[in-house]
Parts: structure tokens; C-alpha cells; sequence
């Protein structure tokens, strides 16, 4: 078991991948040492969203993950 | 009042869901239906849309019962594509009837103006130097800001 990292739209592109596994349990401030700069930066961007398992997080600094969640990152959105 | 909420991965013909969606509501005074293509700008090769799953659904489900409760309508219809789509595809159908037009009316211009700019979905564009994230337009917000009365 692990956290899965998913990462849409422009993030992916940053990530070079769609979902990457990470051990658990995961909170923000471990989020820098396990991505790249410049990923770890757009996703403490502040128009990127944090959902946890499908819920929103209306402060994405509370992101605590255990084993087996999903954690997404979420650039803005561009509409249908 | 029945809601249909829809994603598709596939090319859809929107007469195929709007014939028996009126049909299905006999006695309505009017449907109102919008259908959005995929716009031949110049340039463009191909449009792609991403969504969440866990999200967007959900969310767009949580739209038709907001317009739902909003407005006086019999039914409502909301169909949106993900992928990948050529210009001139439809990517977005609305269709709304009620008893009388104004509902079914502002319902499509509510769930479209939401849609548009206040739903999980993300966009390229494939251009003839690859592909291009879009983001909303500034047209967009200030359609939306004109439900939040």
C-alpha cells in the first residue's frame, strides 16, 4: 500500500507522468522533498487545488494522506 | 424532476439524446437545447479535454440539481465529451424543458455559463507547434458572475 499522487493537465506534463506512488502517510510539508522544484512549486501555487480521495481540501496545508488514499493535484480548470 | 448527467468518450449526434429526452416529457411547453462544437479557429488540429473522475461527474451532477432547484423545469439534460475531438464535433449538449420557456431558457444559459468556467475539466489545443493548455477567458468569469445574486 502507498499514496497515489495524481497529477492532471499541466502538472503531469511537470511530473513527465499522469499518478505516481509515495510512501504513506504523506502531509504537506513532505511534498518538496519528494518532488521537483519546479513541480513542488506549481503545485503550492496558489491556484492549485487539493483533493484528497475525491474531497476537496479547502486548506491544502492540512493534506494528511495515510496508506491507500489518493491524493490530486488540481491546476486551474479551463472549462468545457 | 428527473436530471441525466453524462460524460462521453465518443463522437455523440446530440439529436439522439434530445429526441427521446423530449419525448420522454409529454406535456412540456417548450425544451430549450444548446449544443457546443469544437470551433474551427484557425490553427487548431485538435482539442483535447481531461477530467477527474472522482470530480467532475460529481460535480456536474451537483450543477443539474443546483438548476434544478433554481428554476421550474420538467427535465434537464447535461452531456459533456472528454478527449480528444476534431473541430466541428460537439463537446457540450443542454437541454432543458419545462412548462413554460423562461426556465428552460435560463437553465441551459446556467448550466452552460458553469460549465464553461466553474467545472473539472482542463483543455488543450493541438496546434501546429504542439499542444497548448487553455484557460478560461475573462468573458467566462463575468458570464458566471451574472448567476451569483
Amino acid at each position: 500500500m502507498a499514496v497515489t499522487l495524481v497529477f492532471i493537465g499541466k502538472l503531469a506534463d511537470l511530473a513527465g507522468e499522469g499518478e505516481r506512488q509515495v510512501p504513506g502517510p504523506l502531509h504537506w510539508a513532505d511534498l518538496p522533498s519528494l518532488l521537483d522544484a519546479d513541480l513542488a512549486a506549481a503545485v503550492a501555487g496558489e491556484r492549485t487545488r487539493v483533493a484528497v480521495n475525491g474531497e476537496l481540501l479547502a486548506d491544502k496545508t492540512a493534506l494528511a494522506a495515510q496508506d491507500g488514499d489518493e491524493v490530486a493535484f488540481l491546476p486551474p480548470v479551463s472549462g468545457g | 424532476m428527473a436530471t441525466t448527467v453524462m460524460l462521453l468518450d465518443a463522437p455523440f449526434v446530440p439529436g439522439r439524446f434530445v429526441e427521446p429526452f423530449t419525448a420522454d416529457h409529454p406535456g412540456l411547453g417548450g425544451v430549450c437545447t444548446f449544443v457546443g462544437e469544437v470551433r474551427g479557429d484557425t490553427g487548431v488540429e485538435a482539442l483535447e479535454l481531461l477530467h477527474y473522475a472522482p470530480l467532475t461527474l460529481p460535480g456536474m451532477e451537483q450543477l443539474a440539481a443546483a438548476a434544478a432547484e433554481r428554476f421550474d423545469l420538467m427535465g434537464l439534460l447535461v452531456i459533456h465529451r472528454v478527449g480528444v475531438m476534431q473541430p466541428g464535433e460537439p463537446i457540450v449538449l443542454v437541454s432543458a424543458c419545462a412548462r413554460h420557456r423562461r426556465g428552460a431558457i435560463d437553465a441551459v444559459d446556467y448550466c452552460m455559463d458553469h460549465l464553461k468556467s466553474n467545472s473539472w475539466f482542463w483543455k488543450r489545443e493541438q496546434r501546429g507547434d504542439g499542444w497548448h493548455w487553455i484557460e478560461p477567458r475573462d468573458q467566462d468569469h463575468a458570464d458566471l458572475a451574472r448567476w451569483q445574486v
